[in-house]
Parts: C-alpha cells; sequence; structure tokens
C-alpha cells in the first residue's frame, strides 16, 4: 500500500526507476535515446500521459469492473496518448516529426499499463499522481542520461533544438558511430545498470 | 446479469467521454497544426520548386473550391517574368495519402516543379520519393498535356525501383494537379491580377 507522499514520489527518482530499476519500457528507451533532446521529449510526452492516466484511473477504480479493467485502461491510456500527439504536432512540430511512430507506442509502453495495474487501480488519486509524477520524472531523467551518452560518444557533440553545439568533444576525437545505432544502445543501457548497480551496492 | 450491465455501461460510457474528449482537442488544435504543417512541410517544397521568386508566394495565397474541397494557392512571380502558382495535392501509395506540391507556369501551361510533403511510405523505398528529389525532377518543364503515369502504365516517367505503389501515387497526385488546375485556371487568373 502507499506509504506517505514523498516517499511515493522519490521512488520513481531512484528506487524504481523505470528501465533501469522496473526494467519496463525499454523499446522506446532503447529506440529514441540517439540524442538527448529526443530522450527527453519522449520522457516528457510519457510522464504527460502517465499522470494524467494514473489520475483518471484512480478515480474511477471504484467504478471500472474488475472483469473490464484493462479494456478500460487502454481506452483511457490511449485518448491522452493521442491528446500529446495532437499537441505536439500543433507545438512542437520538430519533435513530433522526430519522435514519429514512437507517440503513438507510448500506448503500449508497459510502464503505463504496468503502474494502473500495480498501483492507481488500488491507490488514492493524490497517492496515484505522485507515483506517475515520480516515475515519469525519473523516466525522462533515465533517457535523458541515457541519450546525452549515446549522442556524445556517437557523435561527438550535444545539440538541442537544432542550434549550435552545447558540449563539444573537441576536433581530434572519433566518434563511436555505433554508439547512436541499435548495438549501441544495448551496450549503454548495460553499462549503465552496471553503474547503478555500482552506486546502489555501498 | 448486473454484472455484464455494469461492464457495458462503464465502457460505453467511457468510449463516448473520450470519443467527445480527442474530437474537441482535434478541432482545438487543428488551425495550429496547419500552420505547423505549412511552415515545415509545404513551405520548404514550396522554395525548392521556385527557386528565383520575385514575391511571396506565402503571404499572397487565396483558397479556391473543388468539388467542394477548399484548396490553397499560392502565387509565384518567377524571375523570368512569367506568373506560377503552387498547390498541394494527395495521391494514393503504398500506406496512405502522398502529398505533393505542384507549382505550374500560368503563361506556357507547363509544371515548374514538383516535391512531396507529407507521406506515409516505407523508409529507404517510397521515402525516397521525398528524400531523393531525382524522381519527382522528372515532372520539371513538363507540358500538361503529357500522361502522368509511369512507364509500365503507359506514360513517360521512371519509377522508382521497389516503390511502385509510391511512384504511382505520385502520379495520382500530379494528375489531379493537372484535373484541378485546368478547371480552376480562370478563377486563378481572376485571383491573381
Amino acid at each position: 500500500m502507499a506509504q506517505s507522499l514523498a516517499k511515493e514520489f522519490t521512488k520513481g527518482l531512484w528506487a524504481e526507476i523505470p528501465p533501469f530499476r522496473l526494467v519496463l519500457g525499454l523499446c522506446p528507451t532503447l529506440a529514441v535515446t540517439k540524442s538527448v533532446e529526443n530522450g527527453i521529449g519522449m520522457g516528457l510526452a510519457t510522464t504527460f500521459v502517465l499522470v494524467f492516466s494514473n489520475l483518471l484511473i484512480s478515480m474511477l477504480r471504484n467504478v471500472i469492473p474488475s472483469k473490464v479493467r484493462i479494456a478500460c485502461y487502454i481506452v483511457i491510456i490511449a485518448t491522452f496518448v493521442t491528446i500529446v500527439d495532437l499537441l505536439m504536432q500543433a507545438f512542437t512540430y520538430p519533435l513530433y516529426l522526430k519522435l514519429g511512430i514512437f507517440i503513438p507506442l507510448i500506448v503500449v509502453n508497459c510502464i503505463l499499463l504496468g503502474r494502473a495495474e500495480a498501483f492507481a487501480s488500488k491507490n488514492s488519486p493524490i497517492f496515484s499522481l505522485a507515483d506517475g509524477l515520480g516515475i515519469g520524472i525519473g523516466y525522462t531523467l533515465a533517457l535523458g542520461c541515457l541519450g546525452g551518452l549515446r549522442e556524445i560518444l556517437g557523435s561527438g557533440t550535444i545539440t538541442v533544438w537544432g542550434g549550435t553545439p552545447i558540449f563539444h568533444m573537441g576536433a581530434g576525437y572519433h566518434p563511436f558511430a555505433f554508439m547512436v545505432q541499435a548495438p549501441g544502445a544495448f551496450v549503454a543501457l548495460g553499462l549503465m545498470l552496471c553503474m547503478m548497480n555500482l552506486i546502489g551496492k555501498k | 446479469m448486473r454484472e455484464m450491465i455494469s461492464m457495458i455501461v462503464v465502457l460505453t460510457v467511457l468510449t463516448a467521454v473520450s470519443g467527445g474528449l480527442l474530437a474537441a482537442v482535434r478541432s482545438g488544435t487543428m488551425s495550429r497544426i496547419e500552420g505547423q504543417i505549412f511552415t515545415y512541410q509545404l513551405a520548404p517544397a514550396m522554395n525548392e520548386i521556385f527557386t528565383d521568386v520575385k514575391n511571396n508566394p506565402a503571404k499572397e495565397k487565396f483558397s479556391l473550391k473543388f468539388n467542394d474541397t477548399e484548396f490553397n494557392f499560392y502565387p509565384a512571380k518567377l524571375g523570368d517574368g512569367s506568373k506560377a502558382v503552387a498547390f498541394e495535392t494527395h495521391g494514393s501509395g503504398f500506406a496512405g495519402p502522398v502529398g505533393l506540391m505542384v507549382g505550374i507556369n500560368l503563361d506556357t501551361d507547363s509544371i515548374v516543379g514538383a516535391r512531396v510533403t507529407t507521406h506515409s511510405e516505407t523508409p529507404g523505398l517510397g521515402a525516397r520519393a521525398k528524400d531523393d528529389p531525382t524522381f519527382v525532377s522528372q515532372f520539371s518543364g513538363m507540358s500538361l498535356d503529357k500522361k502522368f503515369a509511369i512507364r509500365g502504365d503507359g506514360g513517360d516517367i521512371d519509377g522508382m525501383s521497389g516503390a511502385t505503389f509510391t511512384s504511382k501515387g505520385v502520379c495520382l497526385a500530379a494528375k489531379e494537379a493537372k484535373t484541378i488546375y485546368r478547371k480552376l485556371k480562370p478563377e486563378i487568373l481572376k485571383k491573381i491580377q
């Protein structure tokens, strides 16, 4: 059951951070973290959906019959994903083009259904909101770090919003091109998991 | 029985509310999305078609109706003094409609150029229609009397290998542009004056 509000919020930032500890939402994690900008954009879109779907599912938890609960959760999650898709088309069109098909795929991101089933359906709205916010922000941080790692090693620079690079490895650096492709995603994920285990094991 | 009714009612109400909410968000964002599509898709395509233009086509845009659909026309004064107009049509491609921005010279009734705007075609195959201008540059300079079809359909356009449906889709969009232009040319000329 839920403990204090602060505990529910902060657990998403370290102890139960989605791609590394909960091991959920790996598919978009590997696919969109070619750059910091894409990773953070994806994380924020997912956080938006997670917060609202957790809130709504928690408010309706006594009304939704148990036998159709998965169908109801999916309808709610898909509605918010469509809303965020339309909002991104209207306000952040270049990011929408870069994330492409992964925005609609947020619907099948296991984090959303996982939190709905494991938490929001059993806890009050305010706790579900904290849970959604914490896990969503943790996810965004994880995607940002992973994106940063892959972008620095794979292209040697970090570029945000199409402007000039805010970080440069220097002219003599030969980038590991494979880091921004599929194999590099797995390698980077493994490296980060290793670092987290080392820090956590104290 | 009560359980069954409650399941049906809850799901029905939920989907109805969701549908209404989505319709509201869609109509609320529609004009902004059109503006974004113009800035990021149509305008770059138009700049590639009208490389030497003396006015600002985007500012002078006007719209006309063809078969109950509104089309936006962007008039241009080309460097050699002739008048042209650009507009977007769609043709059915492999995985959905392929948008094509077509620029037509009003004085010679020939195509100034054509560029793909939006599409859902396969990356590496059909998507080449947009990424690589070699295919669509076949339309540049073509008179409207020509048949806009790939060679397999009796026309003069070389299709892209491995992307037959996309090539046909682009040709369909060009054919529609021809039809619309022929029908609306008098009104277009009136609007430009």
